[in-house]
């Protein structure tokens, strides 16, 4: 929460930050203390990114930054300037869903669906990463994502599907 | 968060000078501790001093000594060749921390400077001699069960949190700071200090300097090293107890050896009461419950951590024998 009152100097301008969202250049004037989720949400309108616990513990906020998968909480957005972000928002393409997306409607790998963003984005990581070859190797690099529905068995069967685990 | 201004250095030194132009400025890398303690009004930079750009990243093996930069990535240098080839703990002790989101931001030099996980130290209704020296401390009668029993003192009893530093103290690594004139290598062990009565300084770093990267020695022993790590769950979680080792052994002798302790003491811990025990000895099962009782001999519990002694002791026998090949 922002100090109100006894601060003795006026907050900093906002600084011009040019950015790539989703293979767009994107432009804005932002203070320093907006988290890059905030940018995405409340200035850019990209609300698929979804703010869980935006401390770090949950993953829900979980973005690609150049490719690769980042909390967009703990980040300050002025710090990534020039950066290509990925939201859940850029992975269809064409109308089509991304196959990440596909998998998680054809195994019914969410219930409530808020983290359902933060999970795709990180299984298009983990995939292209081949750290996925068994389930026990899927459920490690998936562990910074949680589900209070627990539907993990159903996470790991759509990224299992799809990384040919054995 | 509190507002606060945001400048970006082009050099190692325009981020010291940048620094030291505010009392309280702090370095911006991988922001995954700065943000968050920062959100929990814990960290209140009035200026931060983005770093992330600077040309600190490179993993290099020269001359025998391996040179990790500052601001190479975590999940970077935990499947980095060369370190998975000379120096497994260090690969280890960094995939066993936090997630992959989070290795993929973090960095080495912000890793090492990662803050306690102490719930009295992160909330500030509470009272905490690290966060405002003087005040007091919660935990000693609080609620302390994943509190420290080694390196404590009555001003703290919080627990060194990290994995990476833990790993880096068995092997001996030593870290490279910018400062006047230029820079100066720490050894691991050195860089922690005890909390004492003054545990808000928890660093040799002093007010400006930067680590710039961490230097290891490629010594046949650290290609023999393992990093164990005991939690409350199987991932994403911080340790109860963890314990890197390694050793060069001749036959069933160990010629020498070197165990490090995290998640129970206050600082990385180098248990070298152990070490001068395994120093020669039969690597049997003998040999590694004498070392585990000896590297734990002065622990000090409090109410709801004595689990932790056993649980280290334990950890210890079982990592030397991954180490010394699995003899059972």
């Amino acid at each position: 929460m922002r100090s109100t009152g006894s601060s003795p100097a006026p907050p900093p301008a906002p600084i011009p930050l040019t950015l790539r969202l989703n293979g767009r250049e994107a432009a804005f004037a932002v203070e320093p203390e907006v988290t890059l989720l905030d940018l995405l949400r409340e200035r850019a309108g990209l609300t698929g990114t979804k703010k869980g616990c935006d401390r770090g513990q949950c993953g829900a906020c979980t973005v690609l930054v150049n490719g690769r998968r980042m909390l967009s909480c703990l980040a300050l957005a002025v710090a990534h300037a020039g950066d290509e972000i990925t939201t859940i928002e850029g992975l269809a393409q064409n109308g089509a869903l991304h196959a990440v997306q596909a998998a998680f409607v054809e195994h019914d790998a969410f219930q409530c669906g808020f983290c359902t963003s933060g999970q795709i984005l990180s299984a298009v990581a983990v995939i292209a990463e081949g750290r996925a070859r068994t389930e026990d190797e899927i459920r490690e690099a998936m562990s910074g994502n949680v589900c209070r529905c627990g539907a993990y068995a159903n996470i790991v069967a759509a990224v299992r599907a799809l990384a040919g685990a054995r | 968060m509190r507002a606060f201004e945001y400048v970006v250095a082009d050099s190692a030194a325009s981020a010291r000078a940048l620094a030291q132009e505010v009392d309280g400025a702090r370095f911006y890398a991988g922001g995954t501790t700065l943000v968050d303690l920062m959100k929990g009004d814990v960290e209140r930079p009035p200026r931060v001093v983005d770093i992330s750009r600077l040309p600190l990243t490179a993993v290099e093996l020269r001359d025998g000594v391996l040179r990790i930069g500052a601001l190479a990535r975590n999940s970077d240098v935990a499947n980095h060749p060369l370190v998975k080839r000379h120096f497994p703990a260090l690969s280890e002790a960094l995939l066993s921390g936090a997630s992959g989101q989070i290795r993929n931001a973090a960095t080495i030099g912000g890793n090492l400077l990662q803050r306690t996980r102490c719930p009295y130290f992160r909330e500030t209704r509470w009272r905490c001699n690290k966060r405002e020296p003087g005040s007091g401390c919660d935990a000693l009668d609080g609620f302390n069960r994943t509190h420290a029993v080694l390196g404590t003192s009555d001003a703290c009893i919080a627990t060194y949190p990290g994995d990476l530093a833990v790993a880096l103290s068995a092997l001996s690594a030593a870290i490279v700071i910018a400062g006047e004139g230029g820079e100066r290598n720490v050894s691991l062990d050195e860089f922690y200090y005890l909390p004492g009565d003054s545990p808000q300084i928890e660093t040799a770093l002093a007010p400006g300097e930067l680590i710039t990267g961490v230097e290891l020695l490629a010594d046949p022993m650290h290609e023999r090293s393992h990093y164990l790590k005991v939690r409350d769950r199987a991932s994403y979680e911080f340790a109860l107890v963890s314990v890197a080792c390694a050793v060069e052994l001749d036959g069933q002798r160990i010629v020498t050896a070197r165990l490090s302790l995290g998640g129970i003491a206050t600082v990385p811990w180098p248990a070298y009461e152990a070490t001068r025990v395994l120093k020669g000895a039969v690597a049997d099962e003998a040999t590694f419950r004498r070392a585990a009782e000896a590297a734990l001999a002065g622990a000090v519990p409090r109410r709801h951590n004595a689990f932790k002694i056993e649980l280290a002791q334990r950890a210890i026998v079982r990592a030397l024998r991954t180490v010394c090949g699995g003899a059972r």
